[in-house]
Formats: C-alpha cells, sequence, structure tokens
C-alpha cells in the first residue's frame, strides 16, 4: 500500500528508527497512529461482511481524500504554528465561482459582454481564487500580525458570505456545461476513474507525495518546520519568515480550491454551503497524524494517515448502524485520547534525552 | 573552615540517578553546611544540575537517601522541597514582569484576609522588611519589568526567604550580571550566611567562586572527584579536577595575521525606543581587520547585543553606515547580509541560536540551505550530509548521530552547532555574542582555538564578553562600550584590567554611587 511508505519515509523523523536504543515502547508511541489505523482496520474488517468489500473501500477513500487534501495545506500552516479555520469556506466560495463561471460565465457589464471559459481555464481561475483567499489570510498574519485564528475566523465569514452573495443563497445546477460554448466536461472530475479508482483518491495521493517532498527535501519545506519551531532563531538565520508563513497559507488556499472543485463536480451543483465544517475535520486529521499544534513538528504522512483513521471510523460505524449521535461522541474521544499520547511521548522523549 | 566542626544541615549519601540509557548520578556523597556557601561546580554533563534537581524536589532519587537536620526526607515536588525550607534560583529567572515586586514575592503563597481576599499592604510591609534585610532599596510596588536583571535577582532571593528557606541552591547567578552587580550579590549572599542560611552554589565562573566560596565539591562523569574547604585549594585544583588533567587558565591565543580592513562602522546610531532622546547605541564608529579578532567588553545595557543586532540588520530604524569590504551594507535584509558575509552568533542559544524541534544536522543547515542545493529548488541530501559531517568533525562535535534532536547534546556541544551553522554561511566577518556563555571550561577552549583558527583564515571576529579576563586574553584589540558609545580602544598590548573596569563605567557614575 502506498500509505505505508509515505509513513516509513515521512511520518516518523528518522530518530527512533536510527538510533537502536530506542526502547520498543518510544517506538510503538511514533508509529501510534497507524497503529491505531491498522486496529481499526482489522476490526471492521472482522466484525463487519461489508467493509472489506473493494467497493466500500472506494467509497470510503473518496471520502477520505476531501478531508486528507485540506490536511495537507492544513499541515504546512499548523508547521508554522498558525491554524487555518476558513478552508471550509474556501471550498464552498471556490465552488461555487466554478459553478457560476459554468453556468454563468464571467459577465463584464462595463463592455457589455459574457466570457464563457473552456473548463481547464475555469478550474484554473477557481484554484487561483482560493490561493487568493489564502494569501489575505496570510497578509493578514504576517503583515498586520492579526492572530492566525483570528485572521482565518474572519476569512471564513468572509468566503462564506461572498459565496452566498454571489447567487443570492442558491444553488448553481447542472454544471454540465454547453457544448456550444464549449465548456463541458466538468463533471469527469468527480466521477472519472483512473485504473478503477476515482480522480480524487489519485489527486490526493499525488499531493502527498508532492506535499511531503517539499516538506523534507526543500529549503521552503526546512523553513517552515523552522518558523514554526523557532521563529526569531529562523530569522537570525535568515529565513525569509514573513514570505515563507504566507505560503503556507496560499498553499492552504490551494488546497482548499481543489476540494472545492472536486466536491463540486462530484455533486454537478455548486451549492453555498459546501464545506461547513470541514476545517474541523482537517485540523482532527492533522493532530491525529500527530503534528504539533504549537508549530514545528508533524509530517504529511502522518496527516494522511490521520484522515484515514477519521474516515474508517466512521465509515465503519455507519456500517455497523451505530447512531450518528454516537458516531460524533466517539470522534470526539479519538482526537482527545489523540493529543494525550502525543503529549505523553513528548514527555517520555524529553526523559530520554 | 572546619568540615568537623562545622554544622551539616542536608546530607546527601550514595546519591544515584538513572535515566534510561544514563546514570546521571552514582554513588554521590554531598554535605551542606550550615550557614556556608557550599559551591558545586564540574563541566555540563558532570550532573551538577541533576543532583540540584534533586535536593529542589524537580526529580527524585534512584537510590540513596537525603537528611535533612538528622532527619531522612524524600521530597516529591518543589512544593514539598520548599516546605522543608529548600529553595531554588535558576538561572533563567521565574519571575512575572508585568506583577510588582511584591506580588512576585507571595506568588502562590498570598497574604489573605478570610482565606480569599489578597492582602496587599500586609505583602508590601513584609516584602519592605525583606529589603531591609538584604540591605536594598527596592521598592515593593515597582514592576519587575522595571527592574535591572540583578535587582530581578535580589527579589528572586527575597522570594525564597519569603519561604523560610534554610538551604538557598542558585544556579549560575551571576551570568547575566555585570560587575557592580555582582558585588552587590555577593554582599547579600554573605549577609545571608550570617542570619544562618546555607547557599548551594553553582557557577561556571571560576575566580568568582574562589572568592564567595566556603566549600567546594567537584563532579565529573556523574561522580564525586573531589570535595574540600575553599581555602585550601586554588584555581589549577578546580580546574584539574574538573577537566581531570592540568590545563592552562590563561588561553594564549596562536599567531593569526592582521590583514586590511574588512568590516568599518560609520556613526552607527540607534534611537531608544518609545523614548523622544536617549540612544541604545550613540554615534557608534570602528573598523574591524581581516584576521583581526576585536574584543567588545562592556555592562549589561552598555549596548553591546544592540550594536550586534544593528549590524545584522534587525532594526530599520539605525542610521549610520556599515560597510563589508566597502560594500554598504544600508537598507539590507538579514537574509541579505548573511549571504554578503555578515553572520552573527547570537548570545541566547537556546531563543536564537537553535530550533529545539529540529535535528542536530537541520539546525546548523538552516541559514545555508541554498548553498546544499541539488537543484533550482530541491535539497542535496548528499552535499547536506557532506557539509554536516565535516563540521562535526573539524569542530569535534560529541554527538552520535546528525540525526538526534538539537537537545540531546550538552551546551558546549549546541554552541558548536551554532557556531557550524555560522560557517557553512561563509562568513567573511563573524559576530560572536558571549560565545562561551554557560558552557564548561574544556568547550570553551575549543571554542577559542576555533576563533582563532578563524582569524588564522582571514576572518574579522567580533565578540562580546562579560568575562574580563576572557576578553584580555582573546582580543588583539578591545572596544569598551557604556551606556551605547564606544568609551575606549585599547590595543593588546595596553590593556589592563583596570582600564576596562574604568572605562565601562563612563557615564555610570550617578548609579554606581546610588548603590
Amino acid at each position: 500500500m502506498e500509505m505505508e511508505n509515505i509513513q516509513s519515509t515521512a511520518a516518523t523523523p528518522a530518530k527512533t528508527a536510527e538510533s537502536n536504543h530506542a526502547p520498543i515502547q518510544a517506538i510503538l508511541l511514533q508509529l501510534r497512529a497507524f497503529i491505531a489505523l491498522l486496529i481499526l482496520f482489522g476490526f471492521f474488517a472482522i466484525y463487519s461482511d461489508s467493509f472489506m468489500q473493494t467497493n466500500n473501500l472506494i467509497i470510503l477513500t473518496k471520502q477520505v481524500a476531501i478531508n486528507a487534501i485540506l490536511g495537507i495545506g492544513m499541515t504546512y500552516v499548523i508547521l508554522t504554528g498558525g491554524i487555518d479555520l476558513s478552508v471550509g469556506s474556501i471550498v464552498g466560495l471556490c465552488g461555487i465561482v466554478a459553478g457560476g463561471l459554468i453556468n454563468e460565465g464571467l459577465v463584464l457589464s462595463v463592455f457589455d459582454v459574457v466570457i464563457y471559459f473552456n473548463i481547464w481555464i475555469v478550474m484554473g481561475l477557481t484554484i487561483l481564487c482560493g490561493m487568493l483567499i489564502g494569501m489575505f489570510n496570510g497578509v493578514l498574519v504576517t503583515r498586520f500580525s492579526v492572530a492566525p485564528f483570528i485572521a482565518t475566523l474572519g476569512t471564513l465569514y468572509i468566503a462564506r458570505g461572498l459565496a452566498l452573495l454571489r447567487n443570492s443563497g442558491a444553488t448553481f445546477p447542472n454544471l454540465v456545461g454547453d457544448p456550444e460554448l464549449g465548456n463541458t466536461g466538468f463533471p469527469k472530475l468527480g466521477a472519472g476513474e483512473l485504473l478503477d479508482l476515482p480522480y480524487s483518491i489519485w489527486i490526493m495521493a499525488v499531493l502527498a507525495i508532492i506535499g511531503t517532498f517539499i516538506a523534507m527535501k526543500t529549503p521552503f519545506g526546512r523553513q517552515i518546520y523552522a518558523i514554526g519551531g523557532n521563529q526569531r532563531a529562523a530569522r537570525l538565520s535568515g529565513v525569509r519568515v514573513k514570505q515563507v508563513t504566507l505560503m503556507a497559507y496560499v498553499i492552504s488556499g490551494f488546497c482548499a480550491a481543489i476540494v472545492g472543485l472536486i466536491i463540486t463536480s462530484q455533486l454537478v451543483s455548486a451549492h453555498p454551503a459546501t464545506g461547513e465544517s470541514f476545517e474541523l475535520n482537517a485540523i482532527a486529521a492533522v493532530v491525529l497524524g500527530g503534528t504539533s499544534l504549537s508549530g514545528g513538528r508533524g509530517t504529511i504522512g502522518g496527516t494522511i494517515i490521520g484522515a484515514f483513521v477519521i474516515g474508517v471510523l466512521s465509515n465503519g460505524m455507519i456500517i455497523e448502524g451505530v447512531s450518528s449521535f454516537w458516531q460524533t461522541v466517539i470522534k470526539g474521544v479519538v482526537i482527545i485520547l489523540a493529543v494525550m499520547i502525543d503529549q505523553f511521548q513528548q514527555r517520555l522523549q524529553k526523559r530520554n534525552v | 573552615m572546619n568540615p568537623i566542626t562545622d554544622d551539616i544541615i542536608l546530607h546527601a549519601e550514595k546519591v544515584q540517578k538513572v535515566y534510561p540509557g544514563t546514570v546521571a548520578l552514582k554513588d554521590v556523597d554531598f554535605n551542606i553546611y550550615r550557614g556556608k556557601v557550599n559551591v558545586l561546580v564540574g563541566e555540563n554533563g558532570a550532573g551538577k544540575s541533576t543532583l540540584m534537581k534533586i535536593l529542589a524536589g524537580v526529580e527524585q532519587v534512584t537510590s540513596g537517601k537525603l537528611i535533612l537536620n538528622g532527619k531522612e526526607i524524600a521530597p516529591k515536588s518543589p512544593r514539598e522541597a520548599e516546605a522543608l525550607g529548600i529553595g531554588i534560583i535558576y538561572q533563567e529567572l521565574n519571575l512575572f514582569p508585568n506583577l510588582n515586586v511584591s506580588e512576585n514575592i507571595f506568588v502562590a503563597h498570598e497574604v489573605t484576609v478570610g482565606g480569599s481576599l489578597v492582602n496587599h499592604r500586609e505583602q508590601e510591609r513584609q516584602t519592605a522588611e525583606l529589603m531591609k534585610r538584604l540591605e536594598q532599596p527596592i521598592k515593593p510596588r515597582t514592576l519587575v519589568s522595571n527592574l535591572r536583571i540583578g535587582q530581578q535577582q535580589i527579589v528572586e532571593i527575597a522570594k525564597s526567604l519569603a519561604r523560610n528557606t534554610q538551604i538557598l541552591i542558585m544556579d549560575e547567578p551571576t551570568s547575566a550580571l555585570s560587575n557592580t552587580e555582582v558585588e552587590v550579590l555577593f554582599r547579600v549572599i554573605r549577609e545571608l550566611k550570617t542570619q544562618g542560611v546555607s547557599i548551594v552554589y553553582i557557577s561556571h565562573k571560576l575566580e568568582e567562586l574562589l572568592q564567595i566560596g566556603d566549600y567546594i565539591t567537584v563532579l565529573r562523569d556523574g561522580q564525586l572527584i573531589a570535595t574540600a574547604p575553599m581555602p585550601e585549594i586554588n584555581l589549577r585544583w578546580i580546574v584539574e579536577n574538573m577537566v581531570g588533567r592540568g590545563s592552562a587558565t590563561a588561553y594564549t591565543p596562536a599567531a593569526h595575521e592582521i590583514r586590511d580592513d574588512a568590516l568599518r562602522v560609520e556613526n552607527l546610531t540607534l534611537p531608544h525606543p518609545g523614548k523622544a532622546q536617549g540612544y541604545l547605541l550613540d554615534h557608534v564608529s570602528f573598523s574591524l581587520r581581516a584576521g583581526e579578532i576585536l574584543g567588545i567588553y562592556g555592562l549589561m545595557g552598555a549596548g553591546r547585543t544592540e550594536l550586534f543586532e544593528t549590524l545584522m540588520g534587525l532594526y530599520p530604524d539605525a542610521t549610520g553606515d556599515v560597510l563589508l569590504y566597502s560594500e554598504s551594507l544600508k537598507g539590507k535584509s538579514i537574509r541579505e547580509r548573511i549571504q554578503s558575509g555578515m553572520m552573527l552568533i547570537p548570545e541566547d542559544r537556546q531563543r536564537e541560536g537553535l530550533v529545539q524541534t529540529l535535528s542536530v544536522a537541520h539546525n546548523m543547515l538552516l541559514a545555508s540551505l541554498r548553498n546544499h542545493l541539488f537543484s533550482r529548488v530541491v535539497l542535496s541530501g548528499r552535499k547536506e550530509k557532506n557539509s554536516v559531517e565535516r563540521h562535526i568533525e573539524e569542530l569535534s562535535i560529541k554527538v552520535s548521530n546528525r540525526n538526534n534532536p538539537i537537545g540531546s547534546l550538552s551546551g558546549g556541544n549546541q554552541q558548536k552547532v551554532v557556531v557550524a551553522k555560522a560557517l557553512l554561511t561563509s562568513p567573511k566577518v563573524l559576530l560572536m555574542d558571549e560565545p562561551t556563555r554557560g558552557i564548561d571550561v574544556g568547550a570553551k577552549e575549543e571554542i577559542f582555538t576555533i576563533m582563532v583558527q578563524l582569524a588564522q583564515r582571514g576572518l574579522g571576529v567580533l565578540f562580546v564578553s562579560t568575562e574580563l579576563k576572557e576578553v584580555l586574553a582573546m582580543a588583539d584589540r578591545i572596544l569598551v562600550m557604556s551606556k551605547g558609545r564606544i568609551t575606549a580602544e585599547i590595543p593588546r598590548a595596553e590593556a589592563t584590567e583596570e582600564a576596562l573596569v574604568a572605562a565601562s563605567a563612563i557615564g555610570h557614575e550617578l548609579v554606581k554611587a546610588g548603590v
């Protein structure tokens, strides 16, 4: 499984693997998200007949992909010591932007023309829109020193409001495009498959690999970790703290735009309320994956595993017929447990040092 | 001083402390004599901090006993130790800058009316009494953030006394103090002794131990090496026991050729932030030549750190010019200055030098990532590995694996990682702010050797130190700063302790008379 590869190269920093005297319990703790995933997987595989069916696993992974892609962007932001609460709203706004461009085109009333774009350009403009909102967050945080929590909370409302304003709260339905206008093909993104797997799963895999590569093997990635670990030391080492932090928010906006496109395409319609509370699921995935909310510590691979833990848990519980009220409670318990174990591990690590 | 007649207040017997993987203390016996200054020395990693933490209840013994006034004790928390009369003052002071002196002294031990309302008047009265006992003119209502470091330390001492401390542990109490402040502290310590308070004193500054200590205990590698009454021993004895070899204390730098101007600073001025007048840096001009080691000496607040930070570009509102090999650095960012060949080794390793969450290798590479690229944006693992391993070897950094967390290294080795990070940027001028702060004698000498090697390679080395002996031993030329100005420039041959101290006090006359 490809997820295993990501885990071994990324989710556990080489520390424990290379210092051979690390006690077994420390290794187990570091791999905890992965172990939790295996246990959950094994549990539902044994107790449920339908869980292991290919069809169900694909549905499960499709759901996970949405959260995981948001989680990838969120990981960058959290690694810098920030947080991005606006991603759910960006998902909704980007969906509406794409839907509007397909159904109504770009209206330039000054010239009294309406421009309909090719579907690739529609997607490009939507992604640009997501990145611009991310940049807005980044500018607030780095240039105007607004606390990330507040800045992105504000953007959460602004983006959601704009999404509602665009079509007066109404949905853009039936986004199939018009052959005469040359903008057909949008539903393929959500419905298309490659090697029997939906595109969204491939997108998640590609973004996870690129995301991990950027985090591990580029100066930008290294500097993200440094800023989250000690901003002042990073600055004195010549890291352009403001630019790098801003980029993290742009990446998060990019990921949210991708998710907006995928969901809108899957539904073949754009609804302004899409993506509500997605930000919380994304944060949960990041935290479950072992990334520290105070910054500087964590991996993209961990986030992907975290997203799978949440996905497997809710998919399995739905199949088992657990009441949705209990599902919510259990999800909360799992998140708290994950952070408690994280604290425990940090203390253990300190003591070993 | 007579170990037989002097009264032992606390006796640690065969104390052992085992951490997973290491033995921090092996069967250590340690006596604290009543009303005396009991000095504890050893290189980093010798076990001083562990022993201190055990006494203060932060850590517990694996085996062995602590006997206080004839009774065995086993404090499980700092609060329990406090109740037994054992207090501790850490190197990094634990005060709340936003609260006033008396609030700080009584924090978590408030004097109350009816158990819930704080009786500020009574607290302030007791604070005034404590300050009288310590003979310090500090007012109870002064905000702690308005006090000088030395005064803040006095507040910490008062805090301990307010809790009826019988044994006061002081960890590197003078590391941030100027000479005048040290004198005040020593006066307070002597006063405490006469009042029967026993002091455990930990410091790296050996000369000062000879001055203030009554008994000395040397630890090395977790073991008790020697213990003696202070009058019977000398500096050489301490160093020999600490390092385990008879090394000379006075370091003599090897010859290095001084060449042309590397750095010229002209009229560098930094206004006091938030104040209409007054300068942190007052028209500072000097030059540094390639291959030269230029020392800067000055008291706390003289502007040494500000000078370095301004040179690095941290203060955009500074005026004046900085020329690095005739290239003006005016208006350049930190990053651009590093690329031009200037690099700072900051004073505070933990807060400014290192990123605790990163590994040794990643810390070392942080400032020079662009020199380790495989392609335009991708790092080369091979280049990174080569650089890191080369510097681990060249600076003899003791680390088993370059991917270990930076926190697993001793202070001296951490400092060498900071130095390595700076060297990887290929600097032409290196600014070293207190490069030997808080590291042991052995590591200090290694840092000195590195400085000389860098000068031999043609770098200009500018370094700041509060230790007179260090400046006198290392510098080819010494600048003395006081109140943001350069008050003296003294060549090596003419430098004396007296001259430095006199120049560093210029502008301080009034303050001095007041203390």
